[in-house]
């Protein structure tokens, strides 16, 4: 019997996708480690234990909740202090977190303090004897790692949207934990956080994602792109490079090799040449579509499917034609 | 101000990788090294901090087999004062090992700032910043994407999903870098490559800690699926959507 801790990562006092998908994998790693039980580390703003049952409802048995008025933003240092104290107190097999960017910032604190390595951006996971034993792509996803994980607990994050959450009755105890330094005195201080453009759904948690590049010509026309995002009702909206480096959009909404790695079901590449460092970016999706009026445009070799043409006379008209399926069905 | 910076040697992303016959790493045969993006851009901003205060020293360290001494050498091509290349046979996976050596020779260098990448463009990890940090016991900021710094404390900006996030921390402090930090890296002048020649470059082994986590095996990724092009312009859509649902099942 091991147990296994999942970080159940919130943003303004939300619980996030990749907090569930933390969970899922963590489930998985119990009971392939001969059925342990999963603890769900939930931090946040008093009133965060709300979300205990959704955690129990993906697997976790225990849902270790940290509330407190310091903690209603990230909280890198006392976050991670007593994520730490916690994983080695419970004597976990294994610490699960999602590579998003608060992930992204918290696992490898937490890894160092428990003196182990930390195997991050994982795509896939396994046991196999007594290593955990997970899949990462590297050379901005033009190899494929295999990665075996020695160290207790193993400590790994998982890619954004790279395994779904998967629903696993389980009782969701609510478990009270205290923090293990205090949050006012935490050298690394959050002052604010600037929501972008892109309302309520981010990168690393939509479904579908729809990118825009130069093809769009100017700034004004992403909004053919935000409006067949809207279409989808659950899609956000990423860019390339050469839009976020012109100013058109910000910097967080890059996609590729120095922006943001994502694995949605559905990607839409708009006006998109397909350069190596944006595929970098979101190769692993599940379905490509690309739109793009250069019938040799490297985009196509990456795309599921492609439409030959000009984003001003396909988006729009792919646009309305998903409001209907989304109508009908 | 005195500020590290810790530079990874990388393989030219550009290329076409092959696997070398222990099946776990790349064949470099015919590959070109780089210092990787993020850590370039880390020496740049380095380099222009220095500039503006018109005082100050920027390090580069380096951990890896004599090859690293190229990319040193490259960085003090560009300005830095000196080099260090913690000695190792081939540079591990695991962040932590390398942290650890990395963290020995930053102890006690009075470093007011220590920049990383933030991710290495090979390993892909983006944890050997943040451990450091942790065993020095300094505070990080990850990503940052927009710096300010006056009187001892920096107000970093990084990227997160769809939101930007305001940070600040106290001097000293580790930091690793996004890009928007500087809008590009310099090339190294003809100057700045003969001056590096003449510019300390000290060697000294690796204190690498115990390896846990390893690669066991490198493939080259499943290609995917060969697509195909439904059609052209607008009358295509019909039969996207009508993909979309009944194959790809995504709408
Ligand atoms: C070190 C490094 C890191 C990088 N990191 C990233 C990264 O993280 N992410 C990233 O995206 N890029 C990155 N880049 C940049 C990358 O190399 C490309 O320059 C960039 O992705 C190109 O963006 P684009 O596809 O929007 O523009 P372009 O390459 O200019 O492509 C525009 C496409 O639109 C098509 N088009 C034009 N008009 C129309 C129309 N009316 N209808 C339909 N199609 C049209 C064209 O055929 C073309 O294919 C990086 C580059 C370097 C050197
Ligand atoms: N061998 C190395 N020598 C010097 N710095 C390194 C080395 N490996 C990693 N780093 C630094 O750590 C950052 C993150 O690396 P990684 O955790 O491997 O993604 C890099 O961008 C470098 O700044």
């Amino acid at each position: 019997m091991a147990n296994v801790l999942a970080f159940a990562e919130t943003r303004g006092g939300e619980l996030r996708k990749t907090g569930l998908e933390a969970v899922t994998v963590a489930r998985k790693l119990a009971d392939a480690s001969g059925g342990g039980e999963v603890h769900a580390m939930l931090v946040g703003a008093p009133g965060v234990a709300k979300f205990a049952e959704t955690l129990g409802a993906h697997g976790a048995d225990v849902v270790l909740v940290v509330e407190g008025a310091g903690f209603a933003q990230y909280n890198p240092e006392a976050t991670a202090a007593t994520a730490a104290a916690r994983i080695k107190e419970g004597g976990y097999r294994a610490a699960v977190f999602s590579a998003s960017a608060q992930g992204s910032d918290l696992a490898p604190r937490v890894a160092a303090k428990l003196g182990v390595g930390l195997a991050s951006d994982v795509t896939a996971v396994e046991v196999q004897g007594d290593a955990v034993v997970v899949r990462h792509p590297v050379n901005t996803g033009k190899v494929v790692a295999t990665v075996k994980v020695t160290g207790t607990p193993a400590v790994i994050s998982v890619r954004p949207g790279a395994i779904a959450p998967v629903q696993a009755a389980k009782a969701g105890r609510v478990e009270s934990v205290a923090p293990a330094a205090d949050p006012a005195a935490s050298r690394v201080v959050v002052k604010e956080v600037r929501q972008g453009s892109t309302g309520k759904l981010d990168l690393a948690e939509a479904p579908v994602i729809v990118s825009g590049g130069r093809g769009l010509k100017a700034k004004e026309n992403f909004k053919l792109v935000e409006d067949l995002a809207d279409a989808f009702g659950n899609a956000a909206v990423g860019a390339t490079r050469a839009v976020t480096d012109d100013g058109w959009r910000p910097h967080s909404d890059q996609i590729g090799q120095t922006g943001r790695v994502v694995s949605p079901n559905l990607y839409v590449a708009v006006g998109i040449s397909g350069a190596i460092q944006h595929i970098a970016g979101m190769r692993t999706s599940k379905t490509i579509v690309a739109i793009n009026k250069d019938k040799d445009a490297p985009i196509f070799k990456v795309a599921d499917y492609g439409i030959v043409g000009d984003v001003f006379d396909v988006v729009p008209a792919l646009t309305a034609a998903v409001r209907e399926a989304k109508k009908a069905g | 101000m005195k500020i590290a910076v810790c530079i990874k040697r990388v393989p030219d992303m550009e290329a076409r990788f092959r696997i070398a016959g222990d099946g776990a790493s790349v064949d470099e045969t015919g590959l070109k090294f780089t210092i990787s993006d993020f850590d370039e851009w880390a020496v740049e901003y380095a380099l222009q901090v220095k500039e503006k205060q018109g005082s100050g020293e920027v390090v580069v360290i380096s951990l890896g087999p004599d090859t690293v001494q190229e990319t040193i050498r490259k960085a003090l091509a560009m300005g830095a004062d000196r080099g260090v290349q913690l000695k190792a046979d081939k540079i591990p996976f695991d962040g932590l090992a390398i942290a650890r050596a990395l963290a020995a020779e930053l102890q006690g260098g009075g470093y007011d700032l220590i920049l990383f990448g933030k991710v290495a463009v090979d390993s892909s990890n983006g944890v050997t910043g943040v451990m450091v940090a942790e065993l020095l016991g300094l505070p990080v900021v990850t990503s940052v994407s927009k710096l300010e710094i006056a009187n001892g404390r920096g107000t970093a900006e990084r990227a997160l999903e769809g939101a930007v996030e305001v940070v600040e921390f106290p001097l000293p402090a580790v930091l690793t870098v996004d890009q928007g930090l500087v809008a590009q890296a310099r090339y190294p002048a003809l100057k700045g490559i003969m001056a590096a020649k003449k510019k300390p470059l000290e060697v000294k082994p690796a204190q690498l800690g115990a390896v846990q986590v390893a690669v066991s095996k490198m493939e080259l990724p499943a290609e995917r699926a060969a697509g195909r092009i439904v059609g052209e312009g607008s009358a295509a859509v019909p039969e996207l959507v009508r993909l979309l649902q009944n194959e790809a099942k995504v709408l």
